[in-house]
């Protein structure tokens, strides 16, 4: 039987089509890689801030709360928690945990020394910077 | 089954229904979490509940890829496994490692497993969904290849057709992209970047076209409709995928510090990501009404029928409903996502599973179908379970609603914590949703242990009745 769009046609379409678009994601990439320490200040990331990068990452903050969105859904949005709370109150409130409040959703203790909650304070001031094309809508996160 | 070493799927596909329970477990008490906030605190946090939840679900998920390319490949090529040997020891390698990573994570405190497993030497840890300690990365990297090689090497000496090598293919990307989880640069804004390489490159990318190989070959040989037929459907299907994928991975990139650029393009591209979908749906009801044969198990029917459906659901409509830029802006980091992901999650990803399972255990076990009896627990098993997940959808939908209009478009918006309060009835849906599912997956794992195969006899008293 005569075929007018073949199985070989839509094989070539879909290896086609999957080098076209990866070489203009592969581009537009590259791009990207140049803009981004432009938008999110790279130069202030001091190391105080990347020990409070990793000091987030290692007791997995994004286990419950979000940063530019993205993590779990069961804590307050940490990207911009630095205008919203100030330093202060992030070192006071991170110290006091858990607040044991019954039934309200309760944060660990990390055990974080002063150094470390400088540290931590550091990176969340450094996230706050990021130019995120103005999210969050408002300071609630 | 029609190769002795096809039998190898048979412990792969066991172990990943028994993670799936485990997931299911972790996921009750999180949603318990969310309306009781000291349940089980301190020794289970919700973070831990949470990385157990999802690391299973992505493990157990794996194990049914892999039990599926070790029934899939060998009747492909007509040839046997080049090792079963191999993909035994590898079976038990990965559920090894796979209990040992959740039995850390419930008793080590996070940040001391990541001392403990060289994290200062190369920093991985701490990404959702690669919470996983290095070693253990490194284990899974050491899974992929030894399933890789096998299936290679039997795909090498056998009859290629385009099942098998968009099946091998993708695993090969599967694994590929796994890559960037060693790779965590210090700069937050290209890390995230980097990790949707990852996530999305699989889940929107590398394991549609595993779901495609996956139900062509279920269609194949349940429908017996031609061969080019099926494969040429799934080559426009998979071409659609890439195509509105790999620039719509863009859908990632509006809030999170990279160019605004990405707001058009990702825009753009990501609202042709339902297309697949769509055409997955038309493909499989068509194959159904121009099948050639009525196959015996109508419980993995189901399952292939069932699957494009919700697979649209989730990934298609709760997916366009998030991906276009000015909707994002309000729902970006909301319930709205956990809606999409549950549904896209299950009724792509597990559903494509427990059709492979559907197929493949029976002939495992030795008979073309299991009894009427089986597949009627079987079926509802299904019925209960796909009507529970859209209720999960839909109460984290509703959850999502509520903070986009008090915590996000409001002119004096309210606190995180306050607007959560305010959602209360929504997460109660949603874990009553989750009960449901759990019963569901019980009456569906007992059809497993009602013996008996298809019987023709009944079949033929019933068309004679009528």
């Amino acid at each position: 039987m005569q075929q007018v769009f073949t199985k070989a046609m839509a094989r070539n379409i879909f290896l086609g089509g999957a080098v076209f678009f990866l070489a203009i994601y592969l581009a537009l990439t590259y791009d990207t890689w140049q803009r981004i320490p432009i938008r999110d200040h790279a130069d202030q990331m001091t190391p105080a801030v990347l020990r409070g990068k990793y000091l987030l990452d290692t007791n997995d903050c994004i286990g419950c709360h979000t940063i530019n969105g993205e993590g779990a859904y069961f804590a307050p949005e940490l990207g911009n928690v630095y205008k919203r709370r100030g330093p202060d109150f992030i070192k006071a409130w991170i110290q006091s945990q858990p607040t044991g409040v019954p039934g309200r959703r309760q944060m660990p203790n990390f055990h974080l020394t002063p150094d470390q909650l400088n540290d931590l304070v550091a990176y969340l001031q450094w996230l706050s910077n990021i130019d995120t094309n103005n999210w969050p809508p408002n300071i609630q996160g | 089954m029609k190769y002795q070493s096809q039998a190898v799927a048979k412990p792969y596909f066991i172990a990943a229904l028994a993670l799936f329970v485990g997931q299911i477990v972790f996921g009750l008490i999180a949603g318990l979490q969310y309306l009781y906030g000291t349940f089980l605190f301190p020794e289970l946090p919700f973070d831990v509940a949470h990385m157990s939840h999802t690391n299973l679900l992505i493990v157990w998920l794996l194990m049914a890829f892999m039990g599926a390319a070790y029934f899939i490949v060998p009747e492909e090529a007509q040839t046997e496994l080049y090792s079963p040997k191999l993909a035994l020891v590898t079976f038990w390698v990965f559920l090894t490692a796979g209990a040992l990573t959740i039995a850390a994570y419930l008793f080590v405190p996070y940040a001391h497993l990541a001392a403990i497993t060289g994290n200062a030497a190369l920093p991985t840890m701490g990404r959702g969904y690669l919470e996983q300690p290095l070693p253990i990365k490194i284990g899974i990297v050491l899974v992929a290849l030894s399933l890789l090689f096998n299936v290679t090497m039997t795909l090498i000496k056998g009859r290629k057709t385009s099942i098998n090598l968009i099946l091998v293919g993708s695993l090969w990307g599967l694994a590929l992209l796994f890559l960037p989880a060693f790779y965590f640069p210090q700069d937050t804004v290209k890390a995230s970047f980097g990790w949707w390489w990852i996530v999305h490159g699989w889940v929107e990318g590398d394991w549609e076209l595993i779901l495609g190989a996956l139900l062509g070959f279920i269609l194949i040989k349940m429908t017996g409709v031609d061969r080019e037929i099926v494969e040429k459907w799934i080559y426009i299907i998979v071409a659609m995928t890439l195509v509105s994928g790999l620039v719509g991975i863009g859908h990632h990139y509006y809030y999170t510090g990279a160019p605004s650029y990405w707001i058009w393009l990702g825009s753009i591209f990501s609202a042709l990501e339902p297309l697949p979908f769509m055409l997955l749906i038309a493909f499989s009801f068509k194959m159904l009404l121009a099948r050639r044969r009525e196959h015996p198990n109508k419980a993995a029917m189901l399952w292939a029928l069932g699957t494009p459906i919700m697979a649209f659901l989730g990934a298609g409509l709760w997916g366009f409903m998030i991906t276009l830029a000015p909707a994002q802006y309000y729902m970006h980091g909301t319930n709205f996502t956990a809606a999409h992901g549950h549904l896209a999650f299950f009724g792509a990803y597990a559903m494509v599973s427990l059709a492979i399972i559907s197929y493949a255990m029976p002939l495992l076990r030795g008979r073309i179908a299991n009894s009427d009896a089986a597949q009627r627990w079987e079926m509802a098993g299904f019925w209960i379970m796909v009507l529970s997940m859209l209720g999960i959808a839909l109460a984290l939908t509703g959850a999502g609603i509520v903070t986009v209009v008090l915590q996000r478009a409001a002119a004096d918006p309210m606190p995180f914590m306050q607007v959560q309060d305010k959602e209360r009835v929504f997460f109660w849906l949603r874990e009553l949703a989750g009960v449901g599912f759990f019963v569901g997956l019980l009456v569906y794992l007992r059809s497993f242990f009602i013996s008996g195969e298809y019987e023709y006899a009944g079949e033929m008293k019933r068309a004679l009745a009528a």
